[in-house]
């Protein structure tokens, strides 16, 4: 009796490793698939589903930058990432500066020749996330050059 | 259009789980690609570029180059920059492409197979400058939006193809022939089919000068996928945007090309000058036309340190658009003396010209050396950065490297 309750227990333990492991497979082989083709899924603005599940299996942060988009870890960043990397790199977002009326104007933008959708109440969300996280700096007529990397050479 | 498509696994790069999933790509691949995930993601791998060039972006492709990469006098595809307004195209079959020439101002449409081309009509070889026109808005004050390019988004390869004018001759226009602009098979980002991600092109005096090509060869080879195989425009000097990649159509237009990218405020800017930031409205802005002068120290890579009464040479490139250039000077003070370089004749109308010069410093120290090109009308590049305009196009302030003495 005891043997075959093991047996059970055992048999049970297995299932749910079958079924977690598939799930995993399952899971990854999408996003595996997405990497490869990245309109995979992405074209249908009814369905922001397929970017949650994969911002949510890559949530990790370091030194405050996330690190699947490069985006910084701030209050909006999932709504961030929800409404601008369906069609874009995150990256075309990072590299830019502006303040809020700035940020507006590129949305604007987007929405009359790039088909982004009405963002709603998410607007203000985004908008806050990005005038403050990518703020213009003061730059001047000219910079001193930066970064600077100093090598011998003989010539 | 015939498609060949090729099978291949992939495989999840994980020693407990493995899953055989089908995808299909697109033949146009370049041969090294390798099924593996982390290399299908890998721009370098996948359009042969150096490790030593930028990824700006990756959905669309830009990548830029950075000054010392560019030291070649003819820029190989490794180290040319990419600019994408769309998505790169698959599936595409040099065997089965035309080219359509249309329009308003064509007597009557016609189709050339690429065979047809490049048998039908005289094969030219020029080396041409192309820039991207947002080269350099990474200083702009306050910023434009964009890429934010810093030197690398210019080459100057060896482009052959036949003279768009020839063909355009062939097809017969009409006298009311204002624009020429093309059409690709690039798709946008959206994956709106109805969208196309950029279609611009140039006026008919520039479509029909000799070195204005419509090419199929990029140094000798088949060009590259992402330089617009099988066929491009090449309109050397201009905004490199006015080089259509992927083209299957051509439209001579009765009035400004009004495509995609063609309007205020794309790839143009303020007719009048404007203060940094001031608004401008869509009719007050102009299309931009031949870039303007330039040059590029391309070496020694910036960060260069020397002993003192060590000679350093320097060398680089320097181009001016529709123009060429006159002279080439450097200065290792900011501006306070200037010295002329040694400035080598374009190899043909639209290359760059090549230029060096031996500096020996006075004393120890820190020094920028800035070099300042003039173009055969007498116009030099800014030191500081020039007009702001609302998308930051046009910025062609001296370049400058940092030189330490010990």
């Amino acid at each position: 009796m005891k043997n075959k309750a093991f047996r059970n227990g055992v048999k049970r333990v297995f299932l749910r490793l079958v079924l977690f492991f598939a799930l995993i497979i399952t899971g990854s082989g999408a996003l595996v698939y997405k990497l490869i083709n990245p309109s995979f899924l992405s074209f249908d603005e009814e369905e922001p589903v397929t970017i949650a599940v994969e911002a949510s299996n890559l949530e990790a942060v370091e030194n405050g930058i996330h690190l699947a988009t490069g985006f910084k870890a701030d209050k909006g960043l999932q709504t961030v990432i929800r409404s601008c990397t369906p069609c874009h790199s995150a990256k075309l977002v990072t590299q830019n500066r502006a303040n809020k009326e700035g940020w507006i104007g590129i949305i604007r933008w987007m929405q009359e020749t790039q088909n982004l959708w009405d963002l709603g109440s998410d607007e203000t969300v985004i908008v806050n996330y990005l005038a403050k996280n990518y703020a213009p700096e003061k730059k001047g007529r000219r910079e001193n050059l930066k970064d600077i990397a100093w090598y011998e050479l003989d010539n | 259009m015939k498609r060949r498509k090729f099978v291949r696994h992939i495989f999840l790069g994980s020693a407990a789980s493995f899953i055989g999933a089908d995808i299909v790509f697109s033949s146009s691949m370049p041969e090294n690609y390798r099924p593996v995930i982390e290399q299908d993601l890998d721009p370098y791998k996948l359009f042969n570029k150096d490790k030593g060039m930028v990824v700006l972006n990756n959905k669309p492709w830009n990548i830029e180059a950075r000054a010392h990469l560019l030291d070649d006098r003819i820029t190989p595809n490794k180290y040319m920059f990419i600019r994408n307004n769309g998505i790169i195209p698959r599936d595409l079959d040099a065997n089965t492409w035309t080219l359509t020439i249309d329009g308003e101002s064509v007597n009557t449409p016609k189709t050339y197979s690429l065979k047809e081309l490049k048998t039908t009509f005289k094969n030219y070889t020029y080396q041409l400058t192309l820039e991207c026109g947002g080269n350099g808005r990474n200083e702009f004050n306050p910023p434009a939006k964009g890429n934010q390019w810093t030197v690398g988004a210019v080459s100057c390869a060896e482009w052959t193809g036949v003279r768009l004018k020839d063909v355009l001759n062939d097809v017969g226009i009409k006298n009311d022939a204002v624009y020429i602009g093309y059409h690709g098979v690039d798709t946008h980002l959206s994956g709106d089919p109805n969208k196309e991600p950029i279609s611009r092109g140039v006026p008919m005096h520039k479509a029909l000068l000799e070195e204005t090509l419509i090419a199929f060869k990029m140094n000798g080879e088949d060009i590259p996928l992402a330089h617009g195989y099988p066929l491009r425009l090449v309109a050397g000097g201009w905004p490199a945007s006015a080089s259509g990649k992927w083209i299957n159509r051509i439209s001579v237009r009765d009035q400004v090309h009004d495509g995609t990218k063609m309007k205020a405020p794309a790839y143009r800017v303020p007719c009048n000058p404007v203060a940094p930031g001031e608004k401008v409205k869509a009719e007050d802005m102009c299309i931009i036309e031949s870039m303007p002068v330039k040059s590029l120290i391309t070496y020694p890579k910036s960060g260069a340190m020397i002993d003192e009464n060590q000679t350093l040479k320097i060398r680089g490139h320097a181009w001016a658009g529709e123009l060429d250039v006159k002279n080439v000077q450097y200065s290792i003070d900011f501006g306070a003396t200037w010295t002329d370089c040694l400035l080598e004749e374009p190899v043909n109308r639209l290359a760059w010209q090549h230029f060096n010069a031996n500096i020996k410093f006075p004393k120890k120290g820190y020094y920028e050396i800035w070099s300042r090109a003039m173009d055969r009308n007498g116009i030099s590049q800014p030191m500081l950065i020039p007009g702001w305009n609302p998308k930051g196009y046009l910025n062609n302030a001296c370049h400058r490297i940092a030189v330490k003495v010990k």
